[in-house]
């Protein structure tokens, strides 16, 4: 595979770390700092997303639709 | 070609349990897990695509057919796929209108696509016809 699986497990890993960081902030009374890093981390995981499905994209054009490869 | 299989159905269960557990926390964390999935078994897929298309396209060499034929045929397999990996990820984020919407523009456009073709024929057809 042209990714590795563990990806899919960073991308799991953030969300349970950022629900965590998120719960303690919370009980700690900082409601918008919690808000930011819930934003943050799906900003990050949203990128590594973003990256493999142009990726994806990008093959399938040159594949199916004759265009660029 | 077995051991890939073992690896995709491996890979998805894992992916599975994963979603499950960060569906409770963060949802949205979740589908992204999904739809970066769905995305990497597409990838991994399109290498053997690629091999079942030159087979066709061998055969079509062979056969002598019109490679435009061919090409807007590999065009509508194309659309037809991504279309139903696009409907099925907004499916999955409970955006079944946005689902619909994406099938029916995948259809008009493979619509659009064959009509140089249905052109053909009808010419075809329509110089059978004597007189």
């Amino acid at each position: 595979m042209g990714y590795d699986v563990d990806t899919i497990f960073q991308i799991a890993g953030i969300g349970i770390v950022v629900a965590m960081i998120h719960t303690v902030l919370k009980q700690m009374g900082k409601e918008d700092w919690a808000h930011w890093v819930t934003l943050i981390g799906f900003i990050v995981v949203l990128y590594m997303v973003a990256t493999i499905v142009d990726d994806l994209f990008t093959k399938i054009r040159s594949v199916f639709l004759f265009i660029g490869s | 070609m077995s051991i890939d299989m073992i690896q995709i159905v491996g890979f998805g269960l894992i992916s599975a349990f994963l979603a499950m557990i960060l569906k409770e926390q963060k949802p949205a964390f979740a589908f992204l897990l999904t739809l970066f999935v769905g995305a990497m078994i597409f990838l991994f897929l399109l290498d053997h695509i690629v091999m079942a298309f030159q087979l066709v396209e061998t055969l079509a060499t062979h056969a002598n057919i019109n490679m435009v034929y061919l090409q807007t045929m590999l065009k509508i397999i194309g659309i037809a796929y991504i279309a139903e990996f696009g409907a099925q990820i907004a499916r999955d984020a409970d955006q079944g209108a946005i689902a619909q919407k994406i099938e029916l523009a995948g259809k008009v456009l493979i619509v659009v696509m064959a009509i140089p073709i249905f052109n053909v024929l009808i010419e075809t057809v329509i110089s059978l016809i004597p007189g």
